[in-house]
């Protein structure tokens, strides 16, 4: 069990997507989402290809607009604030929500250190002891620190997939979001680096809230607390994961999570 | 597996429920008329041949396991894995509950029984009503009939308790009679437990069915 981060604790909130639309150019990827996401508990999104999960993701720390001709519509609550307001910073509402991809994607330059210790740097941390403490409590908080402690600074991308994403996880951490979106985090990595994956986003949950997006039905079934599922820019149910994998009250529902489409 | 194969296999599973359900059911009703006839070579026969009623429940239990282990079921596939499961298990101790029948039949032999059966046969015919019932509850996933099913075991435990007052009745009355009304009264436990197990599968076919896991007639 890794320590808990004080610095990882001390706020946290939970997500209100409220009527969120949103376009690539004229295709209309989300049609009115409206969900409320629970602070310091996991939340899956599932549903086949294409049905939005990840562009919902986006859209909550605000990334689907850097997409060339993306619009969104409708407001994302974090705690009391719209991250869609206008008096709103993109760059301090991701790091409020920070995110980890589908691949890892640690800085391919930079060391083990570096690369949990860049974001704090351009937040301006000049603080060299508590950048040091902060990088430990990081990695720490990602489950890695013991595999790494004696080789910070290696390169990043001298690691294996799973600590990878473990390392992105941490320097996702280190400038303490209230929030961790998780885009696939698991879907590149064998099957025991998934469980470590997902056995660090259920302990995170102590302590910040998690949204996963997953292709991985049992991986929502083990890991999360609440389950969405998403079609054609739908959110089509939502509910306590229990119940939405055993005794789900939507036909269509019912029919992605047997497999019987999608 | 293919999704097909697993389709198939799903609806293989039910239609050996059925199957299992009815050997089980067959197997009281030759018990308790290998009683009434005093017939011990037949209850032999019932002792026999509940082997093979223990080999259907092994092999549905095994195929369930391999297709949780292999094919990750999920919603209504879930539950009705989980519920042919148990219910394989309920069906198994109904048809044990027909060996220890036949078993008493046995001890009992060739003596005379302390009184006439009345109350026995009763009970058989309403579990019968109840196997009916539960079967086509499962052929036709239909919570309706399975509580309906439930239902009538109310009347088996009346019975039995009937049964239970005249035989406690005659033991006073004659203490010698004490070891074969003895028998009669573990083949009334053995049939109001019969029915028990018939409750239980209903439960389950209403899991199955609506994901309501609930204790039907407590």
């Amino acid at each position: 069990m890794q320590t808990r981060t004080p610095a990882l604790i001390d706020h946290t909130t939970g997500i209100q997507a409220q009527d969120v639309h949103a376009w690539f150019d004229r295709l209309h990827a989300l049609r009115g989402i409206s969900m409320t996401v629970p602070e310091r508990k996991v939340t899956a999104v599932i549903g086949p290809s294409g049905c939005g999960k990840s562009t919902f993701l986006r859209c909550i720390n605000r990334m689907h607009e850097l997409v060339p001709e993306a619009r969104v519509s409708g407001r994302v609550l974090l705690g009391q604030e719209n991250v869609y307001d206008e008096a709103a910073d993109p760059v301090l509402v991701r790091r409020r929500i920070g995110m980890v991809f589908q691949k890892a994607n640690p800085f391919p330059t930079m060391s083990i250190y570096n690369n949990v210790a860049a974001g704090l740097t351009l937040a301006g941390e000049r603080d060299r002891r508590k950048v040091e403490q902060i990088v430990e409590q990081s990695l720490r908080a990602a489950a890695l620190w013991d595999e790494v402690k004696d080789r910070l600074h290696k390169p990043g991308t001298s690691l294996s997939g799973g600590q990878q994403q473990r390392l992105c996880i941490a320097r996702a951490l280190a400038v303490s979001p209230e929030v961790l979106l998780m885009d696939e985090p698991a879907s590149a990595l064998d099957p025991a680096s998934t469980l470590r994956i997902e056995e660090l986003a259920r302990e995170l949950a102590n302590d910040i809230t998690i949204v996963i997006v997953t292709h991985n039905m049992q991986q929502a079934a083990r890991v999360s607390d609440f389950t969405g599922f998403f079609l054609d820019g739908e959110l089509i149910e939502y509910g306590p994961t229990n119940d939405l994998f055993t005794k789900p009250r939507d036909r269509r529902t019912e029919d992605y999570i047997t497999g019987r489409f999608g | 597996m293919t999704r097909e194969a697993f389709e198939r296999e799903l609806h293989r599973l039910k239609d050996d429920v059925v199957q299992m359900g009815e050997r089980a059911g067959e197997a009281i009703h030759r018990a308790v008329e290998a009683l009434r006839t005093r017939d011990v070579a037949a209850a032999e026969q019932v002792i026999a041949e509940d082997d093979a009623i223990d080999a259907l429940h092994m092999d549905l239990e095994q195929r369930c396991m391999r297709l949780l282990a292999t094919q990750q079921p999920m919603a209504g596939d879930l539950r009705t894995i989980a519920s042919v499961f148990a219910i394989t298990i309920d069906l198994e101790r109904m048809a044990d509950h027909a060996e220890g029948i036949s078993r008493a039949v046995k001890r009992l032999g060739t003596e005379p029984l302390v009184k006439p059966l009345v109350d026995i046969p009763k009970m058989e015919a309403q579990i019968q009503e109840m196997v009916r019932d539960m079967l086509d509850a499962v052929r036709a996933q239909d919570p309706r009939l399975a509580r309906q099913a439930a239902a009538k075991d109310d009347v088996v435990d009346e019975l039995r308790n009937r049964v239970l007052h005249d035989l406690l009745g005659i033991m006073i009355k004659d203490p010698q009679t004490i070891p074969r009304a003895l028998e009669l009264l573990i083949v009334a436990r053995h049939l109001e437990r019969a029915a028990d197990h018939i409750t239980n599968v209903c439960e389950r076919v209403v899991y199955m069915v609506t994901g309501e896991l609930r204790e039907l007639n407590v």
